[in-house]
């Protein structure tokens, strides 16, 4: 059991850290750390493409991806190692999340050779950014339950109807995309998985205003958009199939954040407020709350690394990895809300010029409640724990074997 | 970067949970809790051939020289078997306190009787209720001889000797006082956790010879009790694991409105939860685990997080365990009320989850300022 770097790991960090010295600069340690980086400008995703090419010309894009993709088949543990040193960089904020950990993994595993070649090349040089078209105003955990429509006529789909809470849709070129094609069937079995060009006639993007006041998800509007037959992936029917690839690598791709970064910055914040005359720090109660922070954080720490070890003596990773995220979002949403509370009368104060951190905490309070709802509810994923984890009986399920057309609905 | 035990430690492990399995099973458990024994004096005996007392032992005291890691491995099985044995104050505690603060002489009277089980060893620290450390500590050692009442002690009634926490006119010192002794009167004390025991001791003028450097006391029962608290703490794991185990499966047998209880989401999100908090207990655990093996600086802080990781995850597993079989989950006859009183008994007596949250903040503080 040892953390250190075996020969070659420290010789693949020595390589990364000279390519990084390089091209990039590093961060002043001093800054507390920004999670909650939301509506992104013109000039941010130009910024972003670059460093995305610069990596890509230089083989650290999508290091993990097989060489015939353009990646380098690196290791887990390669991949962790290059997260290490560039978080210790000033990069450009990341837009291409959704692109390279659920889009490129499900047009691999299911599309035809013409189809990678197709996108794939596009998304590790960032010339694409890509978005992900699942939830409608109906269907979120009950993704199966979509109705947006899909009609063949020749050789492309018709597609109607809406999705909603699409992560990047207004600044996406391509959208992974699940459709009914079938409503006579029972739920799963009527859904279809395509690649939707998201300048396409027909597509409409409008940004949602969220509660933290960004403007990162959209609604996207579909009116009689094209897609050709050849922009399907997999079988027709098949949809939840496909589906089921891309939750799974999202579960694995999003992690709970809250951690590491932003505990230091609450350590650091707990040291600087006082409470009648003294620290905050040294008050007991600030300590208990502190303390159980840090379990969780170093909690959730180790269970990535343990994860790592399994992964890199051949396991693959289960249903255990959505305690990452149930575990780290209320992490950080609780984090954040003992980061306001430490303001004491200050803490409704949300202004760069009079709140602690810039007001970073504030932002975490009103950015965290997303997270606990994005990639799979934190009800949703205690029924997957439960079920595929412990192994504890199925939700009884009214709808699975109805045809769609006749579940009941609400309002 | 390697995470994980290796697979003869692993193995190690699955040896001593099919040995638990038929040799110590929860009726074993119940059996001593029920019993006027003490503690299991037969499973002692076996584990001792089998040498699970001198896990951490150097060779050179006879023993097997292996290190912190196996025994570990060790104590997350004692733990999954609720074992009606003195581990924790004779291995985790007595003889880590000799292998960190003994004297050449005071190793070699002991550990080849503490690896061969024929010794057990205890430590007392607590003197009053609230106590959680060695602040209110009054137990006078002066001039070889010790004065003082130490309750409770776990294990103090079955122990041949005992680590004492007393202040010398120096400061703060260790004394190891070997039991029986004149002066010394060892009365059994009711447990909250009957399958393991506890004392009153109360020394009157007894021979005693300090432990370690005199006025050094303090920061080494804080040592000790760090190491103890990791490997006790692999225990408490082992024992949220097989509640869990046992609670789960309870719930998809018993059925109630047509369908298993375990069926009910307020049923399936609660066992998630605990499931998570284990999960976060043992990989805090892990940590621990290097740090201890490695007696890395980071020790002091590990110990604290593999501590209140575990002890959370037991104690709220005990107490939903009990919740989740309704009724019978309150009658002596089920095995609920064995999780719940082991869990408590464990989760206080290496001092309270508040006291170790108050540790760790201060250690991780302490650290930053320092670099
Ligand atoms: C910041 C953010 C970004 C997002 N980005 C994207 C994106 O890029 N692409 C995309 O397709 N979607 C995206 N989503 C949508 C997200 O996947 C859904 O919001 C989520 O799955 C929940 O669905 P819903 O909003 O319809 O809520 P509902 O499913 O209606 O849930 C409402 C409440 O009911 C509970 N509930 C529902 N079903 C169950 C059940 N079986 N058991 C117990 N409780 C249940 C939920 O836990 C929740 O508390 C995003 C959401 C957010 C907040």
């Amino acid at each position: 059991m040892d953390f250190n770097d075996t020969p070659e790991e420290a010789a693949f960090r020595k390589e990364v850290r000279a390519w990084l010295e390089q091209n990039t600069e590093p961060k002043n340690p001093d800054e507390a750390t920004d999670e909650s980086s939301d509506s992104v400008t013109e000039d941010d995703v130009k910024v972003a493409k670059a460093w995305q090419k610069k990596k890509a010309d230089a083989g650290w894009a999508c290091m993990r991806w097989p060489k015939e993709f353009g990646g380098r088949g690196a290791t887990s543990i390669q991949q962790v190692i290059w997260n290490q040193e560039e978080g210790k960089r000033k990069t450009p904020s990341d837009i291409f999340g959704i692109t390279h950990g659920m889009c490129g993994p499900t047009v691999m595993t299911h599309g035809t050779d013409e189809q990678r070649k197709q996108w794939i090349p596009g998304m590790l040089t960032g010339e694409n950014v890509w978005c992900q078209l699942f939830s409608e105003p109906a269907a979120g955990s009950d993704l199966a339950g979509l109705r947006m429509t899909a009609v063949r006529d020749g050789d492309d789909w018709v597609v109607n109807g809406q999705k909603i809470w699409t992560t990047g849709a207004q600044i996406a070129d391509w959208g992974i995309l699940v459709v009914r094609s079938d409503p006579n069937v029972p739920k799963h079995k009527g859904l279809t998985y395509f690649v939707i060009n998201m300048h396409a006639p027909g597509v409409e993007v409008r940004p949602i205003h969220q509660i933290n006041g960004g403007r990162a998800f959209n609604e996207v509007f579909f009116t009689d958009v094209r897609i050709p037959d050849a922009h399907r992936l997999d079988d027709v029917g098949n949809g939840w199939r496909v589906a089921l690839t891309t939750l799974m690598n999202e579960r694995a791709s999003i992690g709970g954040g809250g951690g590491g970064a932003a505990m230091k910055d609450l350590i650091e914040l707990a040291k600087r407020i006082e409470i009648d005359g003294r620290r905050a720090i040294d008050d007991s109660a600030v300590k208990e709350r502190l303390a159980d922070f840090m379990v969780r954080a170093r909690g959730l720490r180790y269970t990535g690394l343990r994860s790592l070890t399994a992964l890199s003596h051949g396991k693959t990773p289960g249903p255990e990895a959505s305690m990452g995220k149930l575990v780290g979002a209320v992490l950080g949403q609780d984090m954040a809300e003992f980061g306001v509370e430490l303001q004491g009368m200050a803490g409704g104060a949300y202004d760069p010029t009079s709140s602690e951190d810039g007001g970073a905490w504030q932002a975490r309070f009103l950015g965290f409640p997303g997270l606990r709802i994005a990639g799979g509810t934190d009800e949703v994923l205690r029924n997957i724990i439960a079920e595929r984890v412990l192994g504890l009986p199925p939700e009884i399920r009214v709808d699975k074997t109805v045809p769609f057309k006749d579940i009941p609905t609400g309002a | 970067m390697n995470f994980d035990f290796t697979d003869d430690q692993k193995m190690l492990k699955e040896t001593a949970a099919s040995f638990l399995h038929e040799h110590a099973p929860l009726a074993h458990c119940r059996a001593i809790l029920e019993s006027d024994e003490s503690y299991s004096a037969r499973l002692w005996k076996q584990i001792a051939e089998l040498g699970w007392q001198a896990t951490a032992i150097p060779e050179e005291y006879g023993a097997a020289g292996f290190g912190r890691l196996e025994l570990a491995m060790l104590a997350e099985e004692v733990g999954r078997a609720l074992a009606p044995i003195p581990f924790v104050s004779s291995v985790y505690l007595a003889t880590e306190a000799l292998l960190l603060a003994g004297s050449d002489a005071q190793k070699k009277r002991w550990l080849p009787k503490l690896a061969s089980g024929d010794a057990i060893g205890a430590f007392a620290l607590a003197e009053r209720p609230g106590q959680n450390g060695y602040t209110g500590v009054t137990a006078a050692l002066d001039g070889g001889s010790l004065s003082g009442v130490k309750v409770p002690v776990v294990d103090g009634d079955i122990a041949d000797f005992v680590v004492v926490a007393a202040v010398a006119g120096d400061g703060p010192t260790l004394a190891l006082v070997e039991l029986p002794s004149p002066g010394a009167t060892v009365t059994r004390l009711e447990s909250f956790d009957p399958s393991r025991s506890m004392a009153r001791i109360e020394f009157s003028g007894v021979p005693a010879e300090p432990l370690g450097a005199v006025g050094q006391g303090r920061a080494l029962a804080g040592r000790l009790l760090d190491r103890a608290a990791v490997l006790l703490a692999f225990e408490q794991v082992g024992a949220a694991t097989r509640a869990l185990e046992i609670t789960k499966q309870y719930t998809l047998e018993r059925f109630a409105f047509g369908r298993p209880i375990g069926s009910f989401q307020a049923v399936k999100h609660c066992l998630a939860d605990r499931w998570c908090d284990i999960e976060i207990g043992r990989s805090n655990c892990y940590y621990g685990a290097w740090a201890l093996e490695h007696d890395a600086p980071e020790l002091g802080a590990a110990a604290c997080l593999s501590r209140i990781g575990a002890s959370e995850a037991l104690d709220r597993m005990a107490t939903d365990m009990i919740q989740l079989h309704g009724g019978v989950g309150f009658t002596w006859e089920f095995d609920c009320h064995l999780f719940y009183r082991r869990a408590k008994l464990l989760s206080t007596m290496l001092g309270t989850t508040a006291s170790w949250k108050h540790k760790l903040v201060e250690r991780v503080s302490a650290v930053e300022e320092a670099a």
